[in-house]
């Protein structure tokens, strides 16, 4: 395994990149080194400003040869001198598409999972739509704890039933109102454009709910317009 | 007292032997958790009452041991030194026993099993059919030993193999050992335990860890729990040699707590090690130290996966991470960490002890050793087994097993739990070994068998174990936690009448993205039992689509009830049981069911002594 | 509601505060109170040093912690697999008649609180219902409403 050899500093790794041969630093993950040489790989749990989670499964590539292949999620799997690499083989194609089916039946409301299913060219979606607002990609989690130093929210439950909350699902002091989670929040992009945006779908905005604010009537976002203007009382009911 | 040597190890081994009289008296009653449900403490008591009554209390021992394996014969006691094998005990049948058999060497013929194939009934243990295809080496001791009794593991040879190892092994050798004797993980895909081991010695760090998984998490399996229970100082000599091999001198046993008696022997077998000198500082005054301790799992199927205990054990969520980097360089507190289970850890010290050629003779070519199954399900012969490597499923299920109760149909039986599959009858002459195993859709796992007859529904099976995983699943990743929300969805639909012929490709799209893009070998192998069942039983599915049926009578939305007129005497049973008031009748006429009032609930069906009670 | 700090300190004692040791030591505060209460758990977390989401997150986590009062009387009905294909669905759907609560729920005078495990190591004697730690084996719908009387 390459990162067992110790390295002159600056020294790279070679692999191959759908077919082609590529440097890359050591320290990269996949994902870095794919995007660093200009591919597009959709992804929605991934933050270059965040240790990464590997739970949207959107970057998976497809490594290794003949036969002998599998599926990794990109942003945590390390390069590896050697190691063949395929960012748009079918088996990643058909996986991604797969993947954004089942997220956007959870939240069909969001723009940016259906820009990416225009991407993707997902045409059909064959699941209940649940209506739901939150894809479980974590990054306001992350963004709370590693940026923030808050730890103010995180998971509860599991399975299907896994959400992300507050303390005992109450108002905390914790939280200091940022709006970090919401400004990193992929799912609801541009919810708080308010209601007669251009850009927004549907007005779904005015249906969904953030996964704090709800839980704050004194919510402060630095988004403009802040969300807490477009969400009046009224508008919620 | 604490061993400061070898030698006062084998000191104290001969004097506890040269104490014990070998053919002393002892009446080891079964504690293993069937025979507890079968309130057999109350038949260990009324024999401690029967032998003081009769002042036999120093001529006779009572041993409360761990499980002998054959629960469907439960409560269980064995009378040393003869091996007569009673079973179906009842507190009655103490003062018999002690009066014939203890006082006048007279069998009770009654409290014998009778062979179900010759009619015979048998005196011996190793004479009953059950026992006899079985290969004990890891069950076989515990109805010898006293799982509260130190010096009962030692009489036994217990730690020679810990003993063998610290004096003059190094650390290779007991890794190359592990290795030339090819046992593979017992707990879930059966990595090697060598290569497993010597890649953690490998890493880089000083503190390293030991883990013992037994949280054993799988529906329908509890051969780890019967292990630690009933002979727990094995899992920890194997936990000790193994940490000396890796260089650790930190373990854990992580134990299910739903399994209190396995985490009082556990911790009652750790602390008579620690005062014996064997786990501790200097163990045997030797420079190699190591101490365990215990922590409880909380409830979660997917702490059986290593990266998930882990987290556990750092007292987060049990969820898991990529395994990109191995656990052996970053698990536990990102610190290399090997984790075995317990049947893994409990073969150790055999093969130390035995020698590694001897350990592999027994098995296929890359499945060596023993494995123990826990026989469930619609089997005759419930229990746990343990049987060689490469065994027919035919030979564990009629042999052993005994065959299908009630005169019905053999249909498929499952393996691996929740992440395993169906095998059908047409291949139940298959050797059972790893590779067997997942070559038709299924996999060892920790050794669930679960045996199906014609009455189990499989489409029906296959929506019972995606429920679970779901409940199961940690939700971190999309595709286990949405993929299985859905697969859900699609199997409740066709169990209830509202399937599509369309459905069963979506199932095998959402299975390939489960298999491919999980995060975990949960999510990985959660379509196994869908997989499986629709390969081998695609018929039954599209029964319940295209024609609304479930051949088996089990989909509750998809079957009448009806009485039928000829057959019904009128006896009022069902009309008195049905809970919605759905049976009218006059006594001793027929009587008439009215499908509008009616729950399916099933209980006239159950009741009925004469078979009145029809599902269509 | 108010905790005895000093019995939750012993808890927290026996396993050194150590952080790794949550679980073990959420276990016994439930086992002392029957369920987790939530001024137990802040309390847990702030003598650990654990983000008190973190605590959260475990104890909802593990199916063993309730953040709810249970009932008197537990019934579990075991639903692995050899229960299930012997027929304990129909157990539980009868539990869930007589008793007219859901599984995981608890009765309103919070007499009984019914509940699903996922395998009692009892396989021989399934369906296999535990009410109290004790076992009842080949269990039938008609058999739930005598235990109940007996319970």
């Amino acid at each position: 395994m390459s990162r067992n050899i110790t390295r002159q500093k600056g020294e790279m790794v070679t692999f191959m990149l759908n077919g082609a041969q590529v440097q890359a630093d050591p320290n990269w993950s996949l994902l870095e080194a794919a995007k660093f040489y200009g591919l597009y790989i959709p992804t929605l749990c991934y933050d270059e400003g965040l240790t990464p989670y590997g739970v949207c499964r959107l970057c998976v590539m497809e490594v290794g040869s003949g036969d002998r292949t599998k599926l990794v999620a990109s942003c945590m799997h390390p390069v590896i001198e050697g190691l063949e690499v395929r960012t748009h083989s079918n088996r990643v194609i058909k996986t991604r598409k797969m993947i954004l089916e089942l997220l956007i039946a959870r939240c069909p409301g969001s723009k940016k999972l259906q820009d990416m299913a225009s991407m993707l060219e997902l045409k059909e979606v064959r699941f209940k739509p649940l209506n739901d607002d939150c894809i479980l990609c974590g990054l306001c989690v992350r963004m709370c704890e590693e940026q923030m130093m808050a730890k103010a929210i995180g998971y509860a439950g599991r399975g299907t039933d896994r959400y992300i909350t507050t303390p005992f699902d109450m108002t905390s002091e914790e939280c200091r109102k940022c709006g970090a989670c919401m400004y990193i929040c992929p799912a609801c992009e541009l919810r708080c454009q308010g209601p007669e945006a251009k850009t927004t779908l549907c007005s779904g905005c005015l249906n969904t709910e953030a996964v704090c604010a709800a839980k704050y009537d004194d919510a402060m976002c630095f988004m403009v317009p802040c969300l807490s203007c477009v969400k009046r009382p009224e508008d919620v009911k | 007292m604490k061993l400061k040597s070898i030698e006062e190890l084998e000191d104290l081994r001969s004097g506890i032997i040269a104490k014990k009289d070998p053919n002393k008296t002892c009446i080891a009653v079964c504690g293993g958790p069937g025979c507890l449900a079968r309130q057999c403490l109350e038949v260990r008591d009324a024999f401690v009452n029967e032998i003081s009554a009769k002042g036999l209390a120093d001529r006779v021992d009572i041993r409360t041991t761990g499980c002998h394996g054959f629960c469907e014969s439960g409560p269980i006691a064995l009378i040393f030194p003869q091996g007569i094998f009673y079973q179906k005990l009842g507190v009655k049948d103490a003062a018999e026993i002690v009066e014939e058999t203890i006082m006048n060497d007279r069998i009770v013929d009654r409290l014998l099993y009778i062979d179900t194939g010759t009619g015979r009934r048998v005196k011996k243990e190793e004479d009953v059919p059950f026992y006899k295809k079985q290969m004990r080496l890891i069950l076989r001791n515990n109805s010898r030993i006293d799982p509260h009794n130190l010096e009962d593991y030692l009489a036994i040879g217990g730690y020679s193999a810990l003993a063998k190892v610290l004096d003059g092994m190094k650390p290779s050798q007991v890794i190359d050992e592990v290795k030339k004797s090819g046992l593979r993980g017992r707990g879930g895909g059966g990595f090697p335990t060598g290569r497993k081991w010597e890649s953690t010695r490998d890493a880089i760090g000083d503190i390293k860890y030991v883990i013992c998984n037994a949280d054993e998490g799988d529906p329908g399996a509890f051969m780890d729990r019967s292990i630690l229970e009933g002979n727990p100082h094995s899992v920890l000599e194997g936990m000790i040699i193994g940490a000396y091999a890796i260089g650790s001198n930190e373990g854990y046993v992580y134990v299910r707590n739903e399994y209190p008696l396995a985490l009082k022997n556990v911790t009652i077998a750790i602390k008579q090690a620690r005062e014996a000198g064997l786990l501790g500082e200097n163990i045997l005054g030797s420079e190699f130290s190591f101490d365990v301790k215990v922590n409880r799992g909380g409830g979660a199927f997917v702490c059986g996966e290593s990266t998930a205990l882990m987290a556990s054990l750092e007292g987060k969520p049990g969820e898991p991470r990529a395994k990109y980097i191995h656990t052996s360089e970053k698990g536990l507190w990102d610190r290399p960490s090997n984790l075995n289970n317990v049947e893994t850890w409990a073969n150790v010290p055999l093969i130390i002890n035995k020698s590694p050629e001897w350990y592999s003779a027994i098995g296929t070519g890359s499945s060596k050793g023993t494995k123990v199954f826990s026989l469930v399900g619609k089997i005759n012969n419930t229990g746990l087994v343990e049987v060689p490597m490469g065994i027919s499923l035919r030979e564990i299920i009629y042999d052993i097993g005994g065959g299908i109760p009630g005169g019905k149909a053999f249909k498929a039986v499952q393996t691996g739990g929740p992440s395993g599959g169906c095998i059908p009858e047409s291949l139940i002459d298959m050797p059972v070994d790893y590779e067997q195993l997942t070559k038709v859709g299924s996999m060892m796992g920790s050794g669930g068998m679960i045996v199906m007859d014609e009455d189990t529904c499989m489409v029906d099976l296959a929506r019972y174990f995606t429920n679970f995983l779901q409940e199961e699943s940690c939700g971190k990743c999309a595709p286990c936690r949405e993929g299985l929300l859905r697969m859900g969805e699609i199997l409740t639909d066709i169990t209830e009448g509202r399937g599509r012929m369309e459905d069963l490709s979506l199932i095998e799209d959402l299975s390939g993205v489960l298999k491919d893009a999980s995060l975990c070998g949960l999510g990985t192998t959660a379509a196994n039992p869908v997989i499986s069942t629709m390969r081998y039983f695609r018929d039954e599915y599209v029964a319940h689509i295209r024609d609304h049926k479930c051949p088996a009578g089990v989909c509750r939305e998809l079957i009448i009830y009806g009485i039928d007129e000829e057959s019904c005497t009128g006896c009022g049973r069902c009309l008195k049981n049905c809970p919605s008031g759905a049976i009218e009748g006059e006594k001793k006429q027929p009587h008439v069911l009215d499908t509008a009032k009616c729950i399916k609930c099933g209980i006239c069906y159950d009741v009925c002594k004469f078979d009145a009670v029809r599902k269509g | 509601m108010t905790i005895d700090e000093s019995r939750l300190d012993s808890i927290i004692d026996e396993y050194n505060a150590e952080q790794g040791s949550l679980i073990s030591i959420l276990q016994d505060v439930q086992a002392e109170y029957k369920y987790l209460p939530k001024v137990a758990l802040e309390y847990v977390a702030k003598q650990l040093d654990i983000p008190r989401v973190q605590v959260f997150g475990v104890a909802t986590f593990f199916k063993a912690f309730s953040l709810k009062p249970k009932g008197r009387q537990q019934i579990h009905v075991c639903m692995g697999t050899a229960c299930h294909v012997r027929g304990s669905k129909k157990v539980l759907e009868e539990f869930e008649r007589k008793l007219g609560i859901e599984a995981g729920g608890t009765t309103k005078d919070g007499e009984y609180t019914l509940e699903t495990v996922n395998c009692v190591g009892a396989c021989a004697l399934g369906p296999v219902v535990v009410n109290n730690e004790e076992y009842h084996g080949q269990m039938t719908p008609i058999k739930v409403e005598s235990l109940l009387k007996k319970a």
